[in-house]
């Protein structure tokens, strides 16, 4: 279990060191979200008003297309360069490789919602540093990049791969979108955290059975 | 390749015969609805298609399962025809529904758990088809598009749970109180015969597509081989 735990530790200290060098994926999803907040900002007329019931639903979609962006990259570097097979080619468990790299995918989305956040709130005073705003963002997260990590790491095998990502992963984690939308905006409008319980609960059972799965069947998608 | 089986040439008389006879009950035996009048009768193959729908998307998902475990490709084929033809049956009782709602709840589409969630459950499988048109390895494509539809077949229950939580206005016909209100109704037993009677047909009619599907697969296998024996030859 130990050496499990410092294998997945070394796939995602790779990450980061790799990412460290040259941050050129972080700087992508950064400047990615902030456009798409801007095109939000014009196209959907978001003043303080509005924003109001909005919010929740502009900042979970600039997450998920940042994310989108980060994923296909992060999969995309290792097939590229070869590196995959050289993962595979440790000697470790399969599934070392895919928490490593899931975790590595949820720090660097984590890392652009901890930037995007105070800018989304100093644009438009919207109160989003509260436990549970924090804890939605949190598990939404992993559940997007628990599936996502799986159908990229397919995606890059994929000759149509540039463009399939988005198509796959987005109708499969709608019900995370959904909840994630849903619980962040009845923490933003302060309601009841009795009806924000139902969202919470999905959120919880999807992270859970989507990251089983896919530890269950990433054996398969990486078999030569 | 084998011939034809004969079991199959007798399904296909057979499904023909109950959907013409399922049309039959439609509109001479089962009476017309008091409260919604004719158009209600296009619910008896709004739920078959539905039905079928589903039924092919369970096959798919648990065609995905059998084939990781045992690696053989007619649980690819299956998988895939499944997908295809369901495909087709939804999309048919989204428009039946379609033409339901018109009249009854004033509009053509709503943004409803059921529509919402029959409209996702087209755009997963669309994905799916998608998928496995991007990949070339026969053996990996079967790999990935069975992992494909058994995240599908997970994700939908949780969407439609989803969208649950949001807002519904679909009638529930069996068992609710509410639903006269939204369209629906009891059914007496002239109408619960037909109704079975249609879910029955079409489901033997899409065992009777689905075979004819894993024959055509099989088929493109073999002419596949075919193909690549000449062209070796040839060299």
């Amino acid at each position: 279990m130990k050496s499990y735990l410092s294998a997945i530790r070394a796939v995602i200290w790779k990450d980061l060191t790799a990412e460290w060098r040259t941050r050129e994926n972080l700087s992508a999803m950064m400047v990615f979200a902030l456009l798409v907040i801007l095109i939000f900002n014009f196209a959907l007329d978001l003043d303080i008003q509005a924003q109001e019931s909005l919010s929740a639903g502009v900042l979970w979609t600039t997450f998920i297309f940042a994310g989108t962006i980060g994923l296909n990259r992060s999969l995309a570097v290792e097939k590229d360069r070869g590196c995959l097979d050289g993962l595979l080619l440790a000697p470790v468990d399969r599934s070392v490789i895919y928490f490593g790299k899931a975790i590595g995918n949820l720090i660097f989305m984590l890392l652009v919602e901890i930037i995007i956040l105070p800018v989304y709130s100093f644009l438009y005073q919207v109160p989003v540093f509260q436990t549970g705003f924090l804890l939605v963002v949190l598990l939404g997260s992993i559940g997007y990049v628990a599936v996502g990590t799986l159908l990229a790491t397919m995606v890059i095998q994929v000759r149509t791969r540039d463009i399939l990502l988005p198509i796959l992963l987005f109708p499969l984690t709608l019900p995370v979108i959904i909840a994630a939308v849903k619980s962040s905006q009845g923490f933003l409008l302060m309601i009841p955290l009795a009806e924000i319980a139902p969202w919470l609960n999905l959120l919880i059972v999807y992270d859970l059975i989507f990251t089983v799965a896919a530890f269950m069947v990433f054996d398969f998608v990486v078999e030569e | 390749m084998t011939k034809k089986p004969r079991l199959l040439s007798i399904l296909d008389g057979l499904s023909g015969l109950m959907i013409l006879v399922a049309v039959g009950l439609v509109f001479f035996y089962a009476p017309v609805e008091v409260m919604t009048g004719q158009v209600q009768k296009v619910f008896y193959f709004h739920v078959a298609t539905a039905w079928v729908g589903m039924l092919g998307f369970l096959v798919a998902a648990t065609a995905g399962v059998v084939y990781l475990h045992k690696g053989d490709p007619t649980w690819d084929i299956t998988g895939h025809g499944a997908v295809e033809i369901s495909l087709i049956f939804f999309l048919t009782a989204i428009i039946l529904g379609s033409i339901w709602a018109r009249p009854i709840w004033n509009t053509w589409w709503t943004w409803e758990p059921r529509l919402t969630t029959a409209a996702i459950v087209e755009l997963i499988y669309a994905a799916y088809l998608l998928l496995r048109q991007g990949v070339d390895d026969p053996e990996r494509r079967a790999r990935f598009s069975a992992i494909y539809a058994i995240f599908g077949f997970f994700s939908v229950p949780l969407t439609f749970i989803s969208i649950r939580l949001l807002r519904t206005i679909h009638p529930v016909v069996i068992g609710s109180a509410e639903a006269a209100s939204q369209g629906g109704f009891n059914m007496d037993s002239p109408m619960k015969i037909t109704f079975f009677f249609s879910l029955a047909a079409f489901s033997v009619f899409f065992a009777d597509l689905l075979w004819h599907r894993i024959r055509l697969g099989k088929l493109r296998a073999e002419v596949e081989i075919l193909r690549i024996n000449a062209y070796s030859k040839g060299e």
